[in-house]
This record gives structure tokens, sequence and C-alpha cells, in this order.
């Protein structure tokens, strides 16, 4: 441990409302979750923030529950939940499949669905599942809830709308009509975080989205527009290759992510276009 | 704060940030837990906490208040597993293989050898190539 731990400061609510009265009047705090991203940062002495909000109590928080139609997903709920869950299994299978890939199941025991979009990482395994789902993400404070549809959502590079005061209480999503598909490359199955990560749905129009290919998670809404028009899969990845910004990092170069991304992008296609989709 | 460690109620005086495996190891004087990469990656600190498999580095000890805590220690010197390792020759330089046994009781009974391989990929092994690892968790279960 790099921090001097008995400097940081860790503020315990007894609620949801107690921790947005928190947010409201003893901020500026860095909510705290599962924190298995967040503790990385405090272990290595690389993050500023010194005032913490403990979430990690806050049980209503876990609940995934279907409302009407749409599958609501507490902000609390564990990767591991994800996966036991009969609800996310049927509706959004490749939500499960994508919280199977993240880290290895210690990190899946404590790592959380809300922590995952508030983190707001390019990498972030779940957020190209939401941004096909097209979810809502529930951002609550003290006096409002606002829902904020996913595509709106990041702003930049780690950057979102949510305000200080407001924490993210649950994802909602609605029904998907058509096969889901998720890939994720990288170094090893498990513990590697992504190189490229791919989630789409073959629908009445397709919706396509990728990881780690741009400053935050994105929508290829030309290649979709141009698929779902009937073009051919030359015109697709051409227009793929225009729509995503890869670099080169520790992690992968740019050539190699547009390569992959390439392929990833037809086989997807390939694997989705039988009668039985 | 309070928890349950190894089936005794401990109250402690930390800091709530402060890294479970370093109350463990520093506070509680329990030196099974190791440190390997802290940061989550090798799984050497591995713990239980309410019977599910956590990195110790990873968890502020404020979010263990009330929770079972199990580490090592907590499985007395003769535990199945302990003893398939053993005879498996599952341990080299024996720094995984707290978290290895550890993770490994959370398997439940008879796991297929997938299951153990998905189970045991948070836990790192630079030593014995994994496959004793397997056969001893084979063994024991």
């Amino acid at each position: 441990m790099r921090t001097a731990v008995s400097r940081l400061e860790l503020l315990q609510p007894r609620s949801l409302q107690h921790a947005l009265r928190m947010l409201r009047d003893e901020g500026p705090l860095t909510p705290l979750a599962g924190a298995t991203d967040l503790y990385v940062a405090v272990n290595f002495g690389t993050l500023d923030s010194t005032r913490f909000l403990n979430l990690w109590g806050l049980e209503p928080l876990r609940r995934i529950t279907l409302c009407g139609d749409t599958l609501r997903i507490g902000a609390l709920a564990t990767y591991t939940s994800l996966i036991r869950s009969r609800l996310v299994r049927q509706r959004l299978p490749i939500l499960a499949r994508a919280a199977l890939e993240v880290g290895g199941v210690q990190i899946q025991n404590r790592g959380t669905l809300g922590g995952n979009v508030a983190n707001a990482s390019p990498a972030g395994d779940t957020l190209p599942v939401l941004a096909v789902a097209e979810a809502v993400v529930v951002l609550r404070s003290v006096d409002r809830e606002r829902r904020v549809p996913f595509a709106e959502f990041y702003t930049g590079y780690r950057q979102t709308v949510r305000r200080p005061d407001e924490l993210i209480v649950g994802l909602e999503i609605p029904p998907v009509e058509g096969r889901q598909w998720f890939r994720k490359v990288g170094t090893r199955a498990a513990q590697a975080i992504s190189k490229v990560v791919i989630a789409a749905v073959r629908g009445s129009s397709p919706r396509i989205a990728l990881g780690s290919v741009a400053p935050t998670v994105i929508r290829l809404s030309q290649v979709e527009h141009a698929l779902g028009a009937g073009a051919g899969m030359d015109e697709a990845v051409h227009r793929l290759d225009q729509d995503i910004q890869p670099i080169d990092d520790l992690r992968s170069t740019a050539d190699y992510r547009r390569d992959v991304a390439g392929n990833l992008l037809q086989r997807f296609w390939a694997e989705t276009g039988g009668l039985s989709s | 704060m309070r928890f349950t460690l190894n089936a005794r109620e401990v109250e402690l005086n930390v800091a709530p940030l402060a890294r479970l495996l370093d109350v463990l190891r520093e506070d509680c004087g329990l030196t099974g837990t190791k440190e390997g990469c802290g940061e989550g990656e090798c799984g050497a600190c591995t713990v239980l906490v309410d019977g599910e498999a956590v990195c110790a580095c990873l968890v502020p000890v404020a979010q263990v208040e009330g929770a079972e805590v199990v580490t090592i220690e907590g499985l007395g010197d003769d535990h199945p597993l302990q003893r398939a390792f053993m005879d498996e020759v599952g341990a080299q330089c024996g720094i995984c293989t707290p978290g290895m046994i550890l993770t490994a009781i959370t398997l439940g009974p008879r796991p297929s050898l997938a299951k153990i391989r998905r189970g045991l990929a948070g836990n790192l092994c630079r030593c014995t190539g994994y496959e004793a690892i397997y056969r001893a968790i084979h063994r024991a279960s």
C-alpha cells in the first residue's frame, strides 16, 4: 500500500437517501462500491481523492427485477449475480457473457455493473452490451431522479454526465429483439483487459457497439445503417474504419485493433446470418 | 469495527480504508494470506468473505464489518485440500497456495476440470504449470 490510509476518509451511509444527502452536503466524495478498480489506484497512490462514500452496504441497490417489460438491474449487482440471474440470462444473455469475462471469480464477486458504468473506461466489458441494449442509466440525487439514455451518458474519455451530487442507482434495459452476440479479444480469457470488445444484435436493424477503439464505448452507426440497407461486408468494414479511432497503448496497437475490429464485424455478420436468426 | 475471523469475533481499531490484506497480516498476525501483485490480478491474497472468494488487497476493511472472513489459517492443518496439495505436490514456491486452496473451496463438490480451470482463472501460479493443482483439487473433492 503506497497511500497513507489514515489520511483517507470513508463516509458510511445507512441508506440510499442518507448517501445522497452526504453527496449533496458533505461533498466532494468519490463513491466506492466493489472497489475492484478504484482501490488499485488507492493502493498505488495514483488517486487524488481522499474522501470516499461507501456504497457496498446499500442492499436495495443489488436487486435484479423485471418491471413490466423492462429489466431493472441495481447498480450494486455484482458480475457474479449477473451471471447467476435467470432474468439476465433469458433477456440479455450477452450481459452474463460479458460478466463471465471480467477478471477472475474474485473480481466478479466484488465488481458491480454500476461501477463498470461509472468508471467510464473505454474498455469496460459490459459497456458495449449496454450500448446495443439501449439501456437507460438511472441517476438519483436528493431531490430528483433522471433517466439518461446510454448513448448520451459518456461525453468523452472517462467523462460522464453524472453530476457530483448524483449516484447511478441502476440500469433499465428494454426488451432486445434479435440475435445477441458478444466477443472480447484480450491477451488471456481471464484477468486481461480487452484489446477490442464487441457486442451486437442482429434484429430488424442491426446494432453494433465496440469498446477499446475510441475514447468511449461507441455505437457503429454508419456500419449499422449500411448493413441494415443491405450493403456488403467490404462496404461495412470501410465504414467501420471511419467510425473508430483506436490508439497504440500498453495493451495493443491501433493497427491491430483495426484489423481485429473488422474481423469481429465479419464474424458477427456471418455467425448470425443463418435462417435461425 | 467488528467481524468474524476464522470463526472468532474480532474487534479492531483500524483505518476504515486499510486493506483487508494488511489488517489480516499486520493487525491480526495471520501471515498465511500472501501479497502478490496488489492489484487484483494474481489471487495470491484470496480469502473468503461470507463464503465468496475475494482479493484481500482490493477490499477496504470497512466493507467486512459484520462479515465472516476465512483465511487459510481458518482451515486448520488437515483440510482435505491441504492434504491433497501436499500429496499431489500442487505447490512449489507456495506463495499462490493459500489463495488457490481458498478459491478451490468455493467450487463445490466434484467440480469438472472445466469448472476448476474457470474457477481458478483468477489465481496465478508461476511454478507448477497448474496440472498438479488441478489434480489436487480433483482428488480432494
